[in-house]
């Protein structure tokens, strides 16, 4: 319960991102902002502030100034507002995991419950496809599809996704995971095909359609389910790990992945810039898991009791 | 059991066949994708595009190149670099090969007596207060994005507290084993720790549940009539049936490490191995070097794939047959 509403006070977070940025701390989070200034006790303080230390060479931006009007957590090193980046962040990284892991289940849901209940050609040419596609390392997969995809969009006749589009990446994450999902649905779908409520479907003279969404769905439906936060969490650690190689979410744009490959060079100096959103990540990440622990119980209470991860 | 093993084999090599024609097609025939315009840089004219598209063999037919590219792959093992023209590929793979089996190997040491020790203590304690705290580390480290606990790592041990009580951890980098035992396991020791965390946690977490199903069991329950300890249970009896399943899982995570899933630890610790080479020829885009890198991955992962299953044919003799 406690995971819930963390995760629903994440969300809420987020969606006044564009409120906070524009009514609270007056920043575009978007455009560089070399010369800007702040107000800091009374006194105006540029926003990169000249190195003191050293040869006096470059800019360090501003630290934090935990006060909620004015780089709550600094600013980054184009001197945008780390805090209201990291609330857009949050926008993107939730949707892409959330929507990659939709299309994910969907997917696999689909494709496994037809291997699973046809059996014959189409599940040996399915099956061969995730053997295949499981045995590509995923961020290996992910990597060379994001590599090759971002430099020129994606081009599927009359299909055209940019470079620079959030659709990349979630089409991306939601292909290399269906295998995951996909293969406990066919094994389950091949053990209810032997059940008798099927065999009687068949012999009543059923069309596969109406057996497949009136009996088959609804009981491979729940394990999706079960799937469906852990996808959600296991998508959104991929979506940040590409973000994080610069091959995910696309500069102006950010993403938890993104704002911590921009602290890379401000570790030592201010470290919040990459701290922060990994926090924000893993603060997610556990809530989404013990949620699909949840709803794992929820949907087959004798889990709890046989201790099943 | 023979027959296993061939049959076995022969499915590895096909899908080594398909996962090399796919890497192929990904990079080399993605609809919009042309490899001799990145070549040729962002603003050839279209003559330069066409003469670099003949130079790199680029206009023939898909198959061919397909053919001849595996061909410098792995028979003549002369592929080389777009971007640093004359230097090999091959060589560049096998050289760093040996970095990533040495962080690899160290931390599966380590998240395998974290892991089972971390399981069989929350199983024992099944239902008191140290189990739950075990789970929620173990979700807690299975949460946490690798790069960014490298970072932190960086953070800890290289910034402030780096002239007190973390002096002793040498900067990021690699040291051969070869050229200082000493130096090589301590300029990994951190990196060997990052890497474990998640995976100590994944385990934890699967062997405590196998744990608590095998203490359910019925030869368990014989063990318990014959008046043994809970002790001599837990350890001689459930967890040799509970490791068989982390056996195999070790085996398809050793692979997959190997292969190239290690890439991010690598990145942020500045260790020569394949993943970093990966991430270093991704950001100049050195098609062959990033498709040389992904075949050797996809190779090791097929392999540890196939040994496991062979490994499982081996002591559970009903798998063979299926």
């Amino acid at each position: 319960m406690i995971a819930l509403g963390v995760l629903i006070l994440i969300l809420l977070s987020v969606i006044v991102a564009p409120f906070y940025a524009h009514d609270i701390a007056h920043t575009n989070p978007f455009t560089s902002n070399l010369n800007g200034t702040t107000v800091i006790s009374g006194r105006t303080v540029p926003v990169l502030q000249p190195n003191t230390q050293g040869l006096g060479l470059g800019v360090t931006p501003i630290g934090p100034t935990w006060d909620f009007r004015h780089y709550f957590l600094g600013a980054d090193n184009q001197g945008r507002d780390v805090f209201a980046r990291l609330l857009y962040g949050g926008r993107n990284s939730l949707f892409i995991g959330t929507v990659s892991a939709i299309i994910c289940c969907g997917v696999a849901a689909v494709l496994g419950m037809l291997a699973g209940y046809f059996g014959g050609v189409i599940d040996w040419v399915l099956s061969r496809i995730f053997d295949i596609v499981w045995a590509f390392p995923v961020y290996l997969l992910a990597i060379s599809l994001s590599v090759v995809l971002l430099t020129s969009g994606l081009n599927l006749g009359p299909v055209h996704v940019g470079p620079g589009s959030l659709w990349l990446p979630i089409v991306i994450i939601a292909a290399v995971y269906v295998p995951y999902v996909a293969r406990p649905v066919r094994g389950l779908t091949m053990s209810l095909r032997e059940r008798e409520f099927i065999q009687a479907a068949i012999g009543s003279g059923a069309s596969d359609w109406r057996i497949l969404t009136k009996e088959v769905l609804p009981n491979t439906l729940p394990s999706v389910i079960v799937f469906f936060p852990l996808m959600v969490a296991f998508n959104m650690l991929t979506e940040s790990a590409l973000s994080f190689l610069s091959i995910g979410v696309q500069p102006p744009a950010a993403s938890w992945g993104t704002i911590i490959n921009d602290g890379l060079g401000l570790l030592y100096t201010r470290p919040w810039v990459a701290l922060a959103p990994g926090i924000m990540i893993v603060i997610t990440a556990v809530s989404l898991n013990i949620l699909g622990d949840g709803v794992r119980d929820a949907f087959d209470p004798k889990a709890k009791l046989r201790g099943a991860v | 059991m023979l027959g296993f093993i061939i049959r076995r084999l022969i499915s590895a090599i096909l899908v080594m066949f398909s996962i090399s024609v796919l890497v192929f097609l990904i990079f080399f025939a993605t609809p919009g994708v042309d490899p001799a315009a990145r070549i040729a840089g962002r603003s050839a004219s279209p003559a330069i595009i066409a003469q670099v598209r003949h130079a790199f063999g680029l206009d023939r037919p898909l198959p061919i190149r397909w053919a001849l590219m595996m061909d410098h792959l792995f028979i003549k093992q002369d592929l080389s670099s777009y971007v640093n023209i004359g230097s090999r590929v091959v060589p560049q793979i096998t050289q760093a090969a040996p970095v990533t089996l040495s962080l690899v190997a160290g931390a599966a040491v380590i998240w395998m007596v974290i892991g089972v020790t971390g399981g069989v203590i929350a199983a024992a304690n099944r239902g008191k207060f140290i189990d739950p705290v075990i789970m929620f580390i173990g979700i807690a480290a299975v949460s946490v994005p690798a790069y960014w606990l490298g970072e932190v790592v960086n953070l800890i041990t290289q910034g402030g507290l780096h002239h007190s009580i973390f002096a002793w951890v040498p900067p990021s980098g690699y040291v051969p084993i070869t050229q200082s035992p000493g130096q090589w396991a301590l300029h990994l020791i951190m990196p060997w720790l990052t890497l474990a965390a998640l995976y100590a946690g994944i385990y934890a977490r699967v062997l405590r549940a196998e744990l608590v199903n095998a203490l359910n069991e019925d030869y368990v329950r014989t063990a318990r009539a014959k008046g043994l300890s809970e002790r001599r249970i837990l350890i001689r009896h459930a967890l040799r049936c509970s490791l068989i399943p982390i056996v195999s899982l070790f085996g398809l995570d050793f692979g997959a490490l190997i292969g190239g899933a290690a890439l991010l630890t690598e990145v942020v610790f500045g260790l020569p191995g394949v993943g970093l080479l990966t991430y270093t020829s991704l950001q100049n885009l050195d098609l062959p070097v990033i498709m040389g890198a992904v075949m050797y991955g996809a190779f090791f992962v097929v392999l540890a794939n196939a040994v496991v299953d062979i490994a499982y044919a081996f002591l559970d003799p009903r798998v063979r047959i299926a």
